[in-house]
Protein backbone atom coordinates (compact mmCIF):
# COMPACT_ATOMS: atom_id res chain seq x y z
CA UNK A 1 0.00 0.00 0.00
CA UNK A 2 3.03 2.26 0.49
CA UNK A 3 3.17 3.02 -3.18
CA UNK A 4 -0.35 4.48 -3.29
CA UNK A 5 0.41 6.76 -0.38
CA UNK A 6 3.63 7.84 -2.13
CA UNK A 7 1.64 8.57 -5.28
CA UNK A 8 -0.99 10.60 -3.42
CA UNK A 9 1.74 12.63 -1.69
CA UNK A 10 3.45 13.37 -5.04
CA UNK A 11 0.15 14.32 -6.60
CA UNK A 12 -0.50 16.72 -3.71
CA UNK A 13 2.95 18.25 -4.24
CA UNK A 14 2.42 18.47 -7.96
CA UNK A 15 -0.75 20.52 -7.56
CA UNK A 16 0.89 22.71 -4.95
CA UNK A 17 3.30 23.92 -7.64
CA UNK A 18 0.50 25.64 -9.54
CA UNK A 19 0.43 28.72 -7.32
CA UNK A 20 -0.93 31.28 -9.76
CA UNK A 21 -3.75 28.94 -10.77
CA UNK A 22 -4.64 28.51 -7.09
CA UNK A 23 -4.79 32.25 -6.39
CA UNK A 24 -6.69 33.13 -9.55
CA UNK A 25 -9.09 30.25 -8.86
CA UNK A 26 -9.93 31.63 -5.42
CA UNK A 27 -10.56 35.04 -6.99
CA UNK A 28 -12.91 33.56 -9.61
CA UNK A 29 -14.77 31.52 -6.99
CA UNK A 30 -15.28 34.66 -4.88
CA UNK A 31 -16.64 36.70 -7.80
CA UNK A 32 -19.09 33.92 -8.69
CA UNK A 33 -19.97 33.62 -5.01
CA UNK A 34 -21.15 37.25 -4.91
CA UNK A 35 -23.11 36.90 -8.16
CA UNK A 36 -24.90 33.75 -6.91
CA UNK A 37 -25.58 35.39 -3.55
CA UNK A 38 -27.39 38.17 -5.40
CA UNK A 39 -29.51 35.63 -7.26
CA UNK A 40 -30.23 33.47 -4.18
CA UNK A 41 -31.10 36.51 -2.01
CA UNK A 42 -33.74 37.50 -4.57
CA UNK A 43 -35.03 33.94 -4.83
CA UNK A 44 -35.30 33.32 -1.09
CA UNK A 45 -36.84 36.77 -0.63
CA UNK A 46 -39.63 35.75 -3.00
CA UNK A 47 -39.90 32.17 -1.66
CA UNK A 48 -38.78 32.12 1.99
CA UNK A 49 -37.91 28.65 3.21
CA UNK A 50 -37.51 27.25 -0.29
CA UNK A 51 -36.40 23.60 -0.09
CA UNK A 52 -36.25 23.84 3.70
CA UNK A 53 -33.32 26.33 3.53
CA UNK A 54 -33.48 29.70 5.23
CA UNK A 55 -31.58 32.66 3.75
CA UNK A 56 -28.49 31.90 5.81
CA UNK A 57 -28.50 28.26 4.62
CA UNK A 58 -28.78 29.39 1.02
CA UNK A 59 -25.90 31.86 1.31
CA UNK A 60 -23.70 29.32 3.12
CA UNK A 61 -24.53 26.83 0.38
CA UNK A 62 -23.15 29.30 -2.20
CA UNK A 63 -19.79 29.78 -0.47
CA UNK A 64 -19.33 26.12 0.39
CA UNK A 65 -20.17 25.22 -3.20
CA UNK A 66 -17.64 27.72 -4.59
CA UNK A 67 -14.98 26.20 -2.35
CA UNK A 68 -15.86 22.63 -3.31
CA UNK A 69 -16.20 22.93 -7.09
CA UNK A 70 -12.52 22.28 -7.71
CA UNK A 71 -11.69 19.75 -4.95
CA UNK A 72 -14.73 17.62 -5.81
CA UNK A 73 -14.09 18.08 -9.52
CA UNK A 74 -17.57 19.16 -10.57
CA UNK A 75 -16.24 20.47 -13.90
CA UNK A 76 -13.99 17.42 -14.20
CA UNK A 77 -10.42 17.41 -12.89
CA UNK A 78 -7.10 17.54 -14.67
CA UNK A 79 -6.18 14.13 -13.23
CA UNK A 80 -9.05 12.19 -14.76
CA UNK A 81 -9.02 14.23 -17.97
CA UNK A 82 -5.34 13.30 -18.26
CA UNK A 83 -6.37 9.66 -17.89
CA UNK A 84 -8.95 10.13 -20.67
CA UNK A 85 -6.25 11.63 -22.86
CA UNK A 86 -3.95 8.66 -22.17
CA UNK A 87 -6.72 6.27 -23.17
CA UNK A 88 -7.37 8.19 -26.40
CA UNK A 89 -3.69 8.41 -27.35
CA UNK A 90 -2.86 4.85 -26.34
CA UNK A 91 -0.28 6.02 -23.80
CA UNK A 92 -2.31 4.05 -21.27
CA UNK A 93 -0.29 1.00 -22.36
CA UNK A 94 2.64 2.44 -20.39
CA UNK A 95 0.52 2.33 -17.24
CA UNK A 96 -0.05 -1.38 -17.76
CA UNK A 97 3.71 -2.06 -17.52
CA UNK A 98 3.63 -1.00 -13.90
CA UNK A 99 3.08 -3.49 -11.09
CA UNK A 100 0.21 -1.38 -9.74
CA UNK A 101 -3.57 -1.42 -10.02
CA UNK A 102 -4.82 1.16 -12.50
CA UNK A 103 -7.86 2.18 -10.47
CA UNK A 104 -5.95 2.56 -7.21
CA UNK A 105 -3.18 4.47 -8.99
CA UNK A 106 -5.57 7.07 -10.36
CA UNK A 107 -7.61 7.19 -7.16
CA UNK A 108 -4.42 8.04 -5.26
CA UNK A 109 -3.49 10.69 -7.82
CA UNK A 110 -6.97 12.20 -7.56
CA UNK A 111 -7.07 12.15 -3.76
CA UNK A 112 -3.69 13.93 -3.65
CA UNK A 113 -5.08 16.59 -5.98
CA UNK A 114 -8.37 16.93 -4.10
CA UNK A 115 -6.67 17.20 -0.71
CA UNK A 116 -4.44 20.01 -1.92
CA UNK A 117 -7.31 21.87 -3.54
CA UNK A 118 -9.51 21.38 -0.50
CA UNK A 119 -6.87 22.80 1.83
CA UNK A 120 -5.74 25.61 -0.47
CA UNK A 121 -9.04 26.57 -2.04
CA UNK A 122 -11.86 24.96 -0.11
CA UNK A 123 -11.98 27.38 2.81
CA UNK A 124 -10.95 30.60 1.06
CA UNK A 125 -14.31 31.50 -0.53
CA UNK A 126 -16.02 30.69 2.77
CA UNK A 127 -13.80 33.23 4.54
CA UNK A 128 -14.52 35.85 1.87
CA UNK A 129 -18.25 35.17 2.11
CA UNK A 130 -18.21 35.27 5.91
CA UNK A 131 -16.77 38.79 5.83
CA UNK A 132 -19.89 40.07 4.08
CA UNK A 133 -22.72 37.71 5.02
CA UNK A 134 -23.93 35.87 8.08
CA UNK A 135 -22.96 32.27 7.33
CA UNK A 136 -23.67 29.02 9.14
CA UNK A 137 -21.00 26.78 10.63
CA UNK A 138 -21.46 23.24 11.97
CA UNK A 139 -23.38 23.48 15.19
CA UNK A 140 -21.22 21.13 17.26
CA UNK A 141 -17.65 19.83 17.29
CA UNK A 142 -19.01 16.29 16.88
CA UNK A 143 -20.26 17.26 13.43
CA UNK A 144 -16.78 18.05 12.04
CA UNK A 145 -15.60 14.44 11.57
CA UNK A 146 -18.89 13.72 9.74
CA UNK A 147 -18.35 16.74 7.49
CA UNK A 148 -14.84 15.48 6.66
CA UNK A 149 -16.14 11.95 6.01
CA UNK A 150 -18.93 13.30 3.79
CA UNK A 151 -16.42 15.35 1.82
CA UNK A 152 -14.08 12.39 1.38
CA UNK A 153 -16.94 10.19 0.17
CA UNK A 154 -18.16 12.98 -2.13
CA UNK A 155 -14.72 13.38 -3.71
CA UNK A 156 -14.39 9.63 -4.17
CA UNK A 157 -17.85 9.29 -5.74
CA UNK A 158 -16.95 12.13 -8.12
CA UNK A 159 -13.66 10.37 -8.93
CA UNK A 160 -15.43 7.08 -9.62
CA UNK A 161 -17.80 8.77 -12.09
CA UNK A 162 -14.95 10.62 -13.82
CA UNK A 163 -12.88 7.42 -13.95
CA UNK A 164 -15.68 5.57 -15.75
CA UNK A 165 -16.08 8.46 -18.20
CA UNK A 166 -12.32 8.44 -18.91
CA UNK A 167 -12.31 4.68 -19.47
CA UNK A 168 -15.23 4.94 -21.89
CA UNK A 169 -12.57 5.94 -24.44
CA UNK A 170 -11.66 2.26 -24.72
CA UNK A 171 -14.98 1.59 -26.42
CA UNK A 172 -16.05 4.96 -27.84
CA UNK A 173 -13.78 6.39 -30.52
CA UNK A 174 -14.04 9.92 -29.25
CA UNK A 175 -14.86 9.98 -25.58
CA UNK A 176 -14.82 13.80 -25.50
CA UNK A 177 -18.55 13.77 -26.24
CA UNK A 178 -18.97 11.58 -23.19
CA UNK A 179 -16.99 14.08 -21.13
CA UNK A 180 -19.28 16.88 -22.34
CA UNK A 181 -22.36 14.90 -21.36
CA UNK A 182 -20.86 14.08 -17.98
CA UNK A 183 -20.10 17.76 -17.44
CA UNK A 184 -23.69 18.81 -18.10
CA UNK A 185 -25.09 16.07 -15.85
CA UNK A 186 -22.59 16.93 -13.14
CA UNK A 187 -23.37 20.67 -13.25
CA UNK A 188 -27.09 20.08 -12.98
CA UNK A 189 -27.32 17.12 -10.60
CA UNK A 190 -24.56 18.14 -8.21
CA UNK A 191 -26.58 21.25 -7.36
CA UNK A 192 -24.32 23.80 -9.05
CA UNK A 193 -27.20 25.76 -10.53
CA UNK A 194 -29.61 25.48 -7.60
CA UNK A 195 -29.50 23.41 -4.41
CA UNK A 196 -31.16 20.06 -5.14
CA UNK A 197 -33.41 20.53 -2.14
CA UNK A 198 -35.15 23.33 -4.02
CA UNK A 199 -36.20 21.06 -6.91
CA UNK A 200 -39.92 20.28 -6.72
CA UNK A 201 -41.77 16.95 -7.04
CA UNK A 202 -40.47 14.02 -9.04
CA UNK A 203 -37.59 16.05 -10.52
CA UNK A 204 -36.33 16.67 -7.02
CA UNK A 205 -36.68 13.01 -6.08
CA UNK A 206 -34.68 11.91 -9.09
CA UNK A 207 -32.08 14.67 -8.73
CA UNK A 208 -31.47 13.82 -5.08
CA UNK A 209 -31.06 10.10 -5.89
CA UNK A 210 -28.34 10.41 -8.56
CA UNK A 211 -24.69 9.77 -7.73
CA UNK A 212 -23.93 13.44 -8.48
CA UNK A 213 -26.08 14.39 -5.48
CA UNK A 214 -23.60 12.40 -3.39
CA UNK A 215 -20.67 14.50 -4.61
CA UNK A 216 -21.55 17.99 -3.37
CA UNK A 217 -25.13 18.45 -2.23
CA UNK A 218 -24.92 15.80 0.48
CA UNK A 219 -21.66 17.03 2.08
CA UNK A 220 -22.98 20.59 2.11
CA UNK A 221 -26.20 19.41 3.76
CA UNK A 222 -24.15 17.58 6.40
CA UNK A 223 -22.44 20.91 7.14
CA UNK A 224 -25.81 22.68 7.33
CA UNK A 225 -27.49 19.82 9.19
CA UNK A 226 -30.21 19.79 6.52
CA UNK A 227 -30.08 16.25 5.05
CA UNK A 228 -33.73 15.28 4.51
CA UNK A 229 -33.27 11.83 6.08
CA UNK A 230 -30.62 12.78 8.64
CA UNK A 231 -26.82 12.69 8.46
CA UNK A 232 -26.50 8.93 8.91
CA UNK A 233 -28.75 8.14 5.96
CA UNK A 234 -26.88 10.72 3.87
CA UNK A 235 -23.52 9.06 4.56
CA UNK A 236 -24.99 5.66 3.80
CA UNK A 237 -26.36 7.02 0.52
CA UNK A 238 -22.89 8.27 -0.44
CA UNK A 239 -21.26 5.03 0.62
CA UNK A 240 -23.74 2.97 -1.41
CA UNK A 241 -23.05 4.93 -4.59
CA UNK A 242 -19.30 4.79 -3.97
CA UNK A 243 -19.39 1.02 -3.67
CA UNK A 244 -21.45 0.57 -6.83
CA UNK A 245 -19.31 2.97 -8.85
CA UNK A 246 -15.97 1.61 -7.69
CA UNK A 247 -17.09 -1.93 -8.50
CA UNK A 248 -18.19 -0.72 -11.94
CA UNK A 249 -14.81 1.03 -12.28
CA UNK A 250 -12.91 -2.12 -11.42
CA UNK A 251 -15.04 -4.14 -13.83
CA UNK A 252 -14.41 -1.57 -16.60
CA UNK A 253 -10.67 -1.74 -15.82
CA UNK A 254 -10.65 -5.52 -16.14
CA UNK A 255 -12.59 -5.41 -19.40
CA UNK A 256 -10.44 -2.59 -20.80
CA UNK A 257 -7.23 -4.41 -19.89
CA UNK A 258 -8.52 -7.56 -21.50
CA UNK A 259 -9.47 -5.59 -24.61
CA UNK A 260 -6.00 -4.07 -24.86
CA UNK A 261 -4.24 -7.35 -24.16
CA UNK A 262 -6.38 -9.53 -26.40
CA UNK A 263 -7.54 -7.22 -29.20
CA UNK A 264 -4.53 -4.95 -29.13
CA UNK A 265 -6.21 -1.65 -28.21
CA UNK B 1 18.92 -21.28 -19.59
CA UNK B 2 17.33 -18.77 -21.93
CA UNK B 3 15.67 -15.79 -20.28
CA UNK B 4 13.39 -15.14 -23.26
CA UNK B 5 11.94 -17.88 -25.41
CA UNK B 6 9.56 -17.55 -28.32
CA UNK B 7 8.26 -20.55 -30.22
CA UNK B 8 6.36 -19.96 -33.46
CA UNK B 9 4.79 -16.77 -32.12
CA UNK B 10 2.38 -14.84 -34.27
CA UNK B 11 0.00 -11.97 -33.75
CA UNK B 12 -2.83 -10.97 -36.03
CA UNK B 13 -4.95 -7.83 -35.89
CA UNK B 14 -8.32 -7.28 -37.47
CA UNK B 15 -8.35 -4.06 -39.43
CA UNK B 16 -11.70 -2.60 -40.41
CA UNK B 17 -11.70 -0.20 -43.31
CA UNK B 18 -14.69 1.63 -44.66
CA UNK B 19 -15.27 2.92 -48.15
CA UNK B 20 -18.72 4.39 -48.63
CA UNK B 21 -21.20 1.98 -47.04
CA UNK B 22 -19.06 -1.08 -47.36
CA UNK B 23 -17.06 -2.17 -44.39
CA UNK B 24 -14.33 -4.64 -45.05
CA UNK B 25 -12.52 -6.57 -42.41
CA UNK B 26 -9.19 -8.02 -43.08
CA UNK B 27 -6.61 -9.72 -40.97
CA UNK B 28 -3.13 -8.29 -40.73
CA UNK B 29 -0.32 -10.46 -39.41
CA UNK B 30 1.95 -8.07 -37.54
CA UNK B 31 4.18 -10.91 -36.34
CA UNK B 32 4.34 -14.24 -38.08
CA UNK B 33 6.08 -17.42 -36.96
CA UNK B 34 8.70 -15.79 -34.74
CA UNK B 35 11.03 -18.27 -33.01
CA UNK B 36 14.11 -17.25 -31.05
CA UNK B 37 15.61 -17.27 -27.59
CA UNK B 38 17.77 -14.82 -25.70
CA UNK B 39 20.36 -15.82 -23.11
CA UNK B 40 20.86 -13.87 -19.86
CA UNK B 41 23.25 -10.98 -20.36
CA UNK B 42 22.80 -10.72 -24.10
CA UNK B 43 22.36 -7.31 -25.72
CA UNK B 44 20.15 -7.78 -28.73
CA UNK B 45 19.41 -5.12 -31.29
CA UNK B 46 15.97 -5.53 -32.71
CA UNK B 47 15.64 -3.62 -35.94
CA UNK B 48 13.24 -3.28 -38.80
CA UNK B 49 11.39 -0.58 -40.74
CA UNK B 50 8.28 1.11 -39.31
CA UNK B 51 5.43 -1.36 -39.12
CA UNK B 52 7.73 -4.38 -39.22
CA UNK B 53 6.32 -5.76 -35.96
CA UNK B 54 8.93 -4.53 -33.47
CA UNK B 55 6.62 -2.94 -30.94
CA UNK B 56 4.10 -5.74 -31.31
CA UNK B 57 6.84 -8.17 -30.28
CA UNK B 58 7.89 -5.99 -27.33
CA UNK B 59 4.27 -5.71 -26.21
CA UNK B 60 3.93 -9.50 -26.25
CA UNK B 61 7.19 -9.92 -24.36
CA UNK B 62 6.01 -7.57 -21.61
CA UNK B 63 2.61 -9.24 -21.41
CA UNK B 64 0.38 -6.36 -22.47
CA UNK B 65 -0.56 -8.21 -25.65
CA UNK B 66 -1.34 -11.91 -26.00
CA UNK B 67 0.00 -13.73 -29.04
CA UNK B 68 -2.59 -15.20 -31.42
CA UNK B 69 -0.42 -18.27 -31.80
CA UNK B 70 2.71 -19.86 -30.37
CA UNK B 71 4.18 -19.68 -26.88
CA UNK B 72 6.27 -17.12 -25.05
CA UNK B 73 8.22 -17.48 -21.84
CA UNK B 74 9.98 -14.56 -20.23
CA UNK B 75 11.95 -15.08 -17.01
CA UNK B 76 10.22 -18.44 -16.72
CA UNK B 77 6.62 -17.21 -16.95
CA UNK B 78 3.95 -16.64 -19.56
CA UNK B 79 3.98 -12.81 -19.81
CA UNK B 80 0.31 -12.10 -20.48
CA UNK B 81 -0.84 -14.43 -17.70
CA UNK B 82 1.54 -12.98 -15.14
CA UNK B 83 1.78 -9.40 -16.31
CA UNK B 84 1.89 -7.80 -12.86
CA UNK B 85 4.34 -10.37 -11.51
CA UNK B 86 6.60 -9.98 -14.52
CA UNK B 87 6.40 -6.19 -14.30
CA UNK B 88 8.59 -6.34 -11.17
CA UNK B 89 11.35 -8.14 -13.04
CA UNK B 90 11.53 -6.07 -16.20
CA UNK B 91 12.26 -2.46 -17.06
CA UNK B 92 10.85 -0.59 -20.04
CA UNK B 93 11.87 2.70 -21.64
CA UNK B 94 9.99 4.35 -24.47
CA UNK B 95 12.12 6.99 -26.15
CA UNK B 96 9.16 9.14 -26.97
CA UNK B 97 7.23 8.85 -23.71
CA UNK B 98 8.26 9.50 -20.18
CA UNK B 99 7.17 7.71 -17.02
CA UNK B 100 8.57 10.49 -14.83
CA UNK B 101 6.37 12.92 -12.89
CA UNK B 102 6.30 15.92 -15.18
CA UNK B 103 5.88 18.78 -12.69
CA UNK B 104 7.98 17.40 -9.87
CA UNK B 105 11.73 17.20 -9.23
CA UNK B 106 13.37 14.10 -10.67
CA UNK B 107 14.07 12.67 -7.22
CA UNK B 108 10.34 12.39 -6.49
CA UNK B 109 9.88 9.98 -9.39
CA UNK B 110 12.70 7.83 -8.03
CA UNK B 111 11.15 7.83 -4.55
CA UNK B 112 7.82 6.58 -5.93
CA UNK B 113 9.61 3.81 -7.83
CA UNK B 114 11.29 2.57 -4.66
CA UNK B 115 7.83 2.05 -3.14
CA UNK B 116 6.31 0.71 -6.34
CA UNK B 117 8.83 -2.10 -6.65
CA UNK B 118 9.39 -2.56 -2.90
CA UNK B 119 13.12 -2.09 -3.37
CA UNK B 120 14.88 -2.41 0.02
CA UNK B 121 15.90 1.11 1.04
CA UNK B 122 19.62 0.30 1.28
CA UNK B 123 19.64 -1.28 -2.16
CA UNK B 124 17.66 1.66 -3.58
CA UNK B 125 20.18 4.15 -2.19
CA UNK B 126 23.07 2.13 -3.55
CA UNK B 127 21.53 1.90 -7.04
CA UNK B 128 20.55 5.54 -7.04
CA UNK B 129 24.06 6.60 -6.04
CA UNK B 130 25.54 4.50 -8.85
CA UNK B 131 23.18 5.82 -11.51
CA UNK B 132 23.48 9.42 -10.34
CA UNK B 133 27.24 9.06 -10.66
CA UNK B 134 27.29 7.26 -14.03
CA UNK B 135 24.56 9.31 -15.69
CA UNK B 136 25.67 12.59 -14.16
CA UNK B 137 22.30 13.29 -12.57
CA UNK B 138 23.47 15.01 -9.39
CA UNK B 139 22.50 18.53 -10.45
CA UNK B 140 19.23 17.37 -11.97
CA UNK B 141 17.67 15.64 -8.94
CA UNK B 142 16.01 18.82 -7.70
CA UNK B 143 14.92 20.06 -11.12
CA UNK B 144 11.28 19.54 -12.21
CA UNK B 145 11.18 17.04 -15.06
CA UNK B 146 9.44 19.48 -17.41
CA UNK B 147 12.53 21.73 -17.23
CA UNK B 148 14.94 18.98 -18.27
CA UNK B 149 16.31 18.80 -21.80
CA UNK B 150 15.46 15.75 -23.86
CA UNK B 151 18.85 14.17 -23.18
CA UNK B 152 18.62 14.83 -19.44
CA UNK B 153 15.10 13.46 -19.29
CA UNK B 154 16.14 10.33 -21.15
CA UNK B 155 18.93 9.75 -18.63
CA UNK B 156 16.33 10.11 -15.90
CA UNK B 157 14.00 7.65 -17.63
CA UNK B 158 16.76 5.08 -18.07
CA UNK B 159 17.77 5.34 -14.43
CA UNK B 160 14.08 4.96 -13.51
CA UNK B 161 13.78 1.77 -15.54
CA UNK B 162 16.82 0.21 -13.86
CA UNK B 163 16.34 1.17 -10.21
CA UNK B 164 14.58 -2.07 -9.27
CA UNK B 165 17.35 -4.28 -10.68
CA UNK B 166 15.31 -5.72 -13.56
CA UNK B 167 16.63 -8.89 -15.19
CA UNK B 168 15.49 -7.70 -18.61
CA UNK B 169 15.28 -4.18 -19.99
CA UNK B 170 13.42 -3.22 -23.14
CA UNK B 171 14.59 0.02 -24.67
CA UNK B 172 12.47 1.44 -27.44
CA UNK B 173 14.55 3.97 -29.38
CA UNK B 174 16.41 5.26 -26.34
CA UNK B 175 18.64 7.64 -28.30
CA UNK B 176 15.97 9.22 -30.50
CA UNK B 177 16.43 12.96 -30.79
CA UNK B 178 19.61 13.07 -28.72
CA UNK B 179 22.80 14.88 -29.71
CA UNK B 180 25.99 12.97 -30.45
CA UNK B 181 27.51 13.44 -26.99
CA UNK B 182 24.35 12.40 -25.15
CA UNK B 183 24.07 9.32 -27.35
CA UNK B 184 27.65 8.28 -26.68
CA UNK B 185 27.23 8.77 -22.95
CA UNK B 186 24.04 6.72 -22.86
CA UNK B 187 25.57 3.87 -24.82
CA UNK B 188 28.56 3.81 -22.52
CA UNK B 189 26.25 3.61 -19.53
CA UNK B 190 24.17 0.78 -20.98
CA UNK B 191 27.30 -1.19 -21.86
CA UNK B 192 28.50 -0.80 -18.29
CA UNK B 193 25.19 -1.88 -16.75
CA UNK B 194 25.13 -4.91 -19.00
CA UNK B 195 28.72 -5.83 -18.12
CA UNK B 196 28.39 -5.36 -14.36
CA UNK B 197 24.85 -6.60 -13.72
CA UNK B 198 24.40 -9.08 -16.54
CA UNK B 199 21.16 -7.31 -17.41
CA UNK B 200 19.64 -8.63 -20.62
CA UNK B 201 18.94 -5.73 -22.96
CA UNK B 202 16.60 -5.72 -25.92
CA UNK B 203 17.00 -2.57 -27.94
CA UNK B 204 14.83 -1.39 -30.81
CA UNK B 205 16.31 1.47 -32.75
CA UNK B 206 16.60 3.18 -36.10
CA UNK B 207 20.05 4.42 -35.13
CA UNK B 208 22.47 1.80 -36.34
CA UNK B 209 25.31 3.35 -34.35
CA UNK B 210 23.46 2.13 -31.25
CA UNK B 211 23.69 -1.38 -32.63
CA UNK B 212 27.33 -1.00 -33.56
CA UNK B 213 28.25 0.30 -30.10
CA UNK B 214 26.20 -2.05 -27.94
CA UNK B 215 24.79 -5.16 -29.50
CA UNK B 216 26.37 -8.58 -29.48
CA UNK B 217 23.50 -9.78 -31.57
CA UNK B 218 21.25 -8.28 -34.20
CA UNK B 219 17.83 -9.40 -35.28
CA UNK B 220 16.29 -7.85 -38.35
CA UNK B 221 12.58 -8.24 -38.96
CA UNK B 222 10.36 -7.16 -41.80
CA UNK B 223 6.65 -7.75 -42.34
CA UNK B 224 6.54 -9.78 -39.13
CA UNK B 225 9.23 -12.23 -40.25
CA UNK B 226 12.77 -12.65 -39.00
CA UNK B 227 15.05 -12.00 -41.92
CA UNK B 228 18.35 -12.02 -40.08
CA UNK B 229 19.62 -13.22 -36.70
CA UNK B 230 23.33 -13.13 -35.90
CA UNK B 231 26.28 -10.86 -35.16
CA UNK B 232 26.78 -7.46 -36.70
CA UNK B 233 29.80 -8.70 -38.68
CA UNK B 234 27.72 -11.62 -39.88
CA UNK B 235 25.07 -9.17 -41.03
CA UNK B 236 27.61 -7.10 -42.93
CA UNK B 237 29.19 -10.07 -44.70
CA UNK B 238 25.85 -11.73 -45.43
CA UNK B 239 25.05 -9.08 -47.97
CA UNK B 240 27.21 -8.08 -50.90
CA UNK B 241 26.54 -4.38 -50.78
CA UNK B 242 28.85 -2.63 -53.23
CA UNK B 243 31.98 -0.79 -52.08
CA UNK B 244 32.66 2.71 -53.30
CA UNK B 245 35.84 4.12 -54.83
CA UNK B 246 36.27 7.89 -55.05
CA UNK B 247 39.01 9.18 -57.36
CA UNK B 248 40.26 12.73 -57.84
CA UNK B 249 41.66 13.36 -61.28
CA UNK B 250 43.88 16.20 -62.48
CA UNK B 251 41.16 17.49 -64.81
CA UNK B 252 37.42 17.30 -65.40
CA UNK B 253 36.92 14.32 -67.68
CA UNK B 254 34.00 12.34 -69.05
CA UNK B 255 33.15 9.22 -66.95
CA UNK B 256 36.22 6.96 -66.93
CA UNK B 257 36.17 3.40 -68.24
CA UNK B 258 37.47 0.74 -65.83
CA UNK B 259 36.85 -3.01 -65.99
CA UNK B 260 34.85 -4.34 -63.02
CA UNK B 261 33.63 -0.93 -61.80
CA UNK B 262 31.07 1.65 -62.90
CA UNK B 263 30.95 5.40 -62.45
CA UNK B 264 27.83 6.38 -60.53
CA UNK B 265 28.49 10.09 -60.11
CA UNK B 266 30.86 12.78 -61.39
CA UNK B 267 31.54 15.98 -59.53
CA UNK B 268 34.03 18.10 -61.48
CA UNK B 269 37.37 16.28 -61.42
CA UNK B 270 36.03 13.90 -58.76
CA UNK B 271 34.37 10.66 -59.85
CA UNK B 272 32.53 8.04 -57.74
CA UNK B 273 32.67 4.39 -58.78
CA UNK B 274 31.13 1.25 -57.29
CA UNK B 275 32.49 -2.27 -57.40
CA UNK B 276 31.40 -5.57 -55.80
CA UNK B 277 32.44 -6.35 -52.20
CA UNK B 278 34.13 -9.62 -53.11
CA UNK B 279 36.64 -8.05 -55.50
CA UNK B 280 39.88 -6.34 -54.62
CA UNK B 281 40.44 -2.63 -55.21
CA UNK B 282 44.11 -3.10 -56.21
CA UNK B 283 43.68 -4.01 -59.92
CA UNK B 284 41.19 -1.14 -60.34
CA UNK B 285 43.70 1.32 -58.93
CA UNK B 286 46.45 0.03 -61.21
CA UNK B 287 44.21 0.38 -64.25
CA UNK B 288 43.04 3.87 -63.35
CA UNK B 289 46.59 5.08 -62.52
CA UNK B 290 47.85 3.70 -65.85
CA UNK B 291 45.17 5.33 -68.01
CA UNK B 292 44.13 8.54 -66.24
CA UNK B 293 45.81 11.47 -64.43
CA UNK B 294 45.11 10.22 -60.86
CA UNK B 295 45.69 12.74 -58.02
CA UNK B 296 44.04 11.13 -54.98
CA UNK B 297 41.65 8.32 -54.06
CA UNK B 298 39.67 6.71 -51.22
CA UNK B 299 37.77 3.46 -50.77
CA UNK B 300 34.69 3.25 -48.54
CA UNK B 301 33.10 0.13 -47.10
CA UNK B 302 29.35 -0.39 -47.24
CA UNK B 303 27.50 1.21 -44.31
CA UNK B 304 25.15 -0.88 -42.15
CA UNK B 305 22.34 1.27 -43.52
CA UNK B 306 23.06 0.12 -47.05
CA UNK B 307 23.45 -3.49 -45.91
CA UNK B 308 20.10 -3.40 -44.18
CA UNK B 309 18.40 -1.59 -47.04
CA UNK B 310 19.64 -4.33 -49.32
CA UNK B 311 18.41 -6.95 -46.88
CA UNK B 312 14.89 -5.46 -46.89
CA UNK B 313 14.89 -5.31 -50.66
CA UNK B 314 15.92 -8.91 -51.11
CA UNK B 315 13.69 -10.31 -48.36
Amino acid sequence: MGVYWAIAVRSFRRFSTYRIATVSGIFTNSVFGFILCGVYLTLWHERPGLGGYDVSDALTFVWLQQGLLMPVGIFGASTTSELGERVRSGAIAVDLYRPTQLLLWWLSVDLGRATFQLLARGGAPLLVGALVFDLKFPSSVALWPLVVLGLLLGIMVSFAIRYLVALSGFWITDSRGMEQLALVLSLFFAGTILPLVAFPGWLGVIARATPWAATMQVPIDIWLGRNPGGTGAALLFQFGWLLVLLLAGQLATTLATRKVVIQGG
Amino acid sequence: MAVIELADVSRAFTVTSRSGWRRTRREVRAVDGMTFSVEPGEVMGYIGPNGAGKSTTIKMLTGILVPSGGTIRVAGVDPSRHRLKLARRIGVVFGQRTTLWWDLPLKDSFAVLQKMYDVPLARHRENLATFVELLDLRDLLDVPVRQLSLGQRMRGDIAAALLHDPEIVYLDEPTIGLDVISKARLREFLAQVNAERRTTIILTTHDLDDIEALCTRVMVIDHGHQIFDGTLDGLKSSQSAPRTLVVDLAATLPPIQVTGATVIKTDGPRQHLTFPTNTSAAPLLAEIAANYPLVDLSVSEPTIESVITQLYNTA
